[in-house]
């Protein structure tokens, strides 16, 4: 099947595709007294963690600023966004072998699966995010017009996410060891972005090397508009860009050759 | 869009790899390495229905069915062939799938709906149609897990058979509770058929078969090896099951108790085996009368020997030669054999006999007969059975293939001709 073709199946398949999204979220604090206040005040622990801990308690301080508040932001822009793209990220890469038993019995378009459990993890970004927000409102440190900038980030962002679980989710499914790289990989990939530390704290090597990791400027430029108000430097993003085209366009050759095989394979 | 369903030189395999690594390599390679075992589950399978036709399609296990529907209903691809689908397809074959416990019956259908493709307005007009045929009342609005298995089962074929579907491929094994339950069950699926929906009936039981369809198809080692009325194709599956078990029988009793033989010879030519193989080229001891067959001998010499032959003789339960021949009389076998050498000679026959028991024997020798000098003389290496086929019933020990003409004369002469017939 062609993209558009796929598009088209996924458009008629919205239902499905939105009931599977609500049924994660509800299944997740079905028979739970508090219900979906669970969906606030678990993130809201997070933000309250990363702030008051890192501000008050570690006194934590980023380089040339006074903000005792600085640091925690500076936190939260990249691990907020961090996570997001994790939890896509892995989600993606065993939603397949998670709904085996349906992709095997039942026939329906599979691009649905990858897209519930994106707009599933976006759900999840979404509250969180406001609550950051209301955060930076409350505390009078909202960023202003360069918020905007989020838009286009978060879209290259959720790009990379998708079309990189994409191809782990269908190689995963012949390979189980993807999953395991995969793991390993993150940690890596974790502690290679600057996202609890400085970027000025790292070595000049180390810092060359960061080139190459597509989600360092992402992270940077998020930083950039929560701590300093200031919009992101565009320029700096073109790799990235053509980075995520070239994965979209890999994972959709991926998932044209193999989505049919794949079923097979569980 | 009516239902009529085409497919055409129809065929799945699946890879198998001894190795994870292996395929991994055989990616790497680019197809210039190959590295797996092709299985193929299904193969060149080639039939039509016409809309509003409904065909039982009966197999063994492992005959290809679920392979079939899976193909049909659209969860997995086939490897070479097509299938011609007009509308949609509704398949009952394992009910409820989808079905989350925790959400309440309503919930489920509204997701079970979805996944069948129909649109969420549709959905809601048919609720109060699948809630009244569930019977399952207030219950519609708990939790799934809550029900009992028949209350589940009941609203997932409510949801199933909401819509009319064009095609509608039933499972038998399908269990749809209480008997009331399956008669209406039962009901449903013959008001589709008269509304003109295709049906697919997959069976083991013949009666079932009989009264639900005008036709079957019989699947055998992945193939169509039958497609006509369902009483005739009935009979070949039976044959079919007790071939099987014949075969399992004689095969487990030669190995429990070895081969009662008796043996002569020089041994300058020795039979190190012989086998009896189906067409498939597997070992088998029970056939149906005309089936193909394979005799294989694999002979060893110790000293040389100048063109030897290699004889096979059949004979009955009571010892009478039924036929036999030999590679002087069909293929002379030319040149000398050394010592340490060895060959293999492939017997392919037709099976023309009546039913009944019979012996296979085997012999080296030398010239058109083993009189002259007899390297080995294997006496009834092998019992195998002949079992009734799809042919007319008959008697004797040989399958003569049969054509019937009748032509009626009428008694007077000047009456004109009378009617006549032919039959095959």
């Amino acid at each position: 099947m062609k993209v558009g073709g796929r598009l088209k199946a996924l458009w008629e398949y919205r239902g499905f595709v939105l009931g599977m999204v609500a049924r994660d979220f509800r299944g997740r604090y079905l028979g739970s007294a508090l219900g979906a206040s669970w969906a606030v005040l678990n993130p809201l622990a997070q933000i309250l963690i990363y702030t008051l801990i890192f501000s008050q308690v570690m006194q934590a301080r980023l380089p040339n600023t006074r903000d005792p508040l600085a640091y925690s932001l500076y936190l939260c822009a990249g691990l907020l966004t961090w996570n997001y793209f994790v939890e896509v990220l892995l989600r993606s890469q065993t939603v397949f072998l998670d709904q085996a038993n349906l992709l095997k019995k039942v026939s329906f378009p599979r691009v649905t699966l990858p897209s519930y459990v994106f707009l599933s993890a976006s759900v999840n970004f979404s509250i969180i995010w406001a609550l950051f927000l209301a955060l930076l409102l409350v505390t009078g440190r909202w960023p202003g017009w360069a918020l905007v900038a989020l838009v286009p980030l978060l879209l290259i962002q959720q790009v990379l996410a998708v079309g990189l679980g994409l191809i782990l989710g269908v190689t995963n499914v012949f390979f189980r060891d993807v999953a395991q790289a995969v793991g390993v990989g993150l940690q890596f990939w974790f502690w290679l972005t600057p996202i609890v530390y400085p970027v000025s704290a790292v070595p000049e090597v180390v810092r060359n090397l960061m080139a190459w990791n597509p989600l360092y400027p992402l992270v940077a430029s998020y930083q950039s508009v929560i701590v300093e108000h200031r919009w992101p430097v565009w320029s700096d993003l073109w790799p990235v860009c053509v980075m995520a085209t070239v994965i979209v366009g890999v994972s959709e050759t991926v998932f044209r050759h193999l989505a049919g095989p794949m079923v097979d394979e569980l | 869009m009516s239902g009529e369903l085409a497919v055409s030189g129809l065929g799945k395999s699946y890879r198998r790899y001894a190795r994870p690594w292996h395929r991994l390599c055989e990616w790497a390679a680019g197809g210039r390495l190959v590295w797996h075992e092709t299985f193929w589950a299904l193969r060149g399978i080639t039939f039509s229905v016409a809309s509003g036709e409904s065909v039982g399609i009966i197999g063994l296990n492992g005959a290809g069915k679920s392979t079939l529907l899976k193909i049909l209903t659209g969860t997995t691809q086939p490897t070479e062939g097509q299938v011609q689908l007009g509308g949609r397809v509704a398949a009952l074959l394992e009910l409820g799938m989808g079905f989350h416990p925790d959400f309440s019956g309503r919930q489920n259908v509204m997701m079970a709906g979805q996944l069948m493709g129909l649109p969420v307005r549709e959905i809601a007009r048919l609720m109060p149609e699948i809630e009244a045929f569930a019977e399952i009342g207030e219950y519609i609005d708990q939790p799934i897990r809550t029900y009992s298995t028949g209350m589940g089962v009941r609203l997932a074929f409510s949801v199933a058979t909401a819509a009319r579907p064009e095609v509608l491929i039933v499972d038998e094994t399908l269990s749809v509770g209480d008997a009331y339950f399956q008669h209406k069950c039962i009901r449903r699926i013959k008001e589709f058929q008269e509304a003109g929906t295709t049906i697919l009936f997959v069976s083991h039981d013949p009666t079932a078969v009989k009264t639900l369809c005008g036709r079957a198809l019989l699947l055998d080692g992945g193939r169509l090896i039958q497609d006509g009325p369902p009483d005739l194709v009935l009979d070949h599956y039976n044959a079919l099951i007790a071939k099987r078990e014949a075969n399992q029988e004689i095969l487990q009793a030669e190995a429990a108790s070895g081969r009662m033989t008796t043996r002569s010879g020089t041994f300058e030519a020795r039979i190190a085996a012989i086998d009896l193989l189906d067409a498939d080229g597997r070992p088998a001891r029970a056939f149906t009368v005309g089936e193909r067959a394979r005799i294989r001998a694999r002979v060893e010499f110790t000293s040389a020997v100048v063109a030897p032959t290699v004889g096979i003789l059949i004979r009955d339960r009571v010892g009478n030669d039924v036929f036999g021949t030999n590679s002087f009389h069909v293929a002379p076998i030319e040149g000398t054999y050394e010592p340490g050498e060895e060959m293999t000679v492939d017997f392919d026959i037709q099976l023309n006999l009546g039913v009944g028991s019979y012996t296979l024997t085997a012999a080296v020798h030398s010239d058109a007969t083993h009189l002259a000098s007899n390297y080995d003389w294997w006496d009834k290496v092998i019992g195998f059975r002949v079992l009734p086929g799809p042919e007319p019933p008959f008697v004797g020990s040989a399958w003569l293939p049969v054509r019937l003409r009748v032509e009626r004369h009428a008694r007077m002469v000047t009456s004109g001709q009378g009617g006549g017939g032919e039959r095959a």
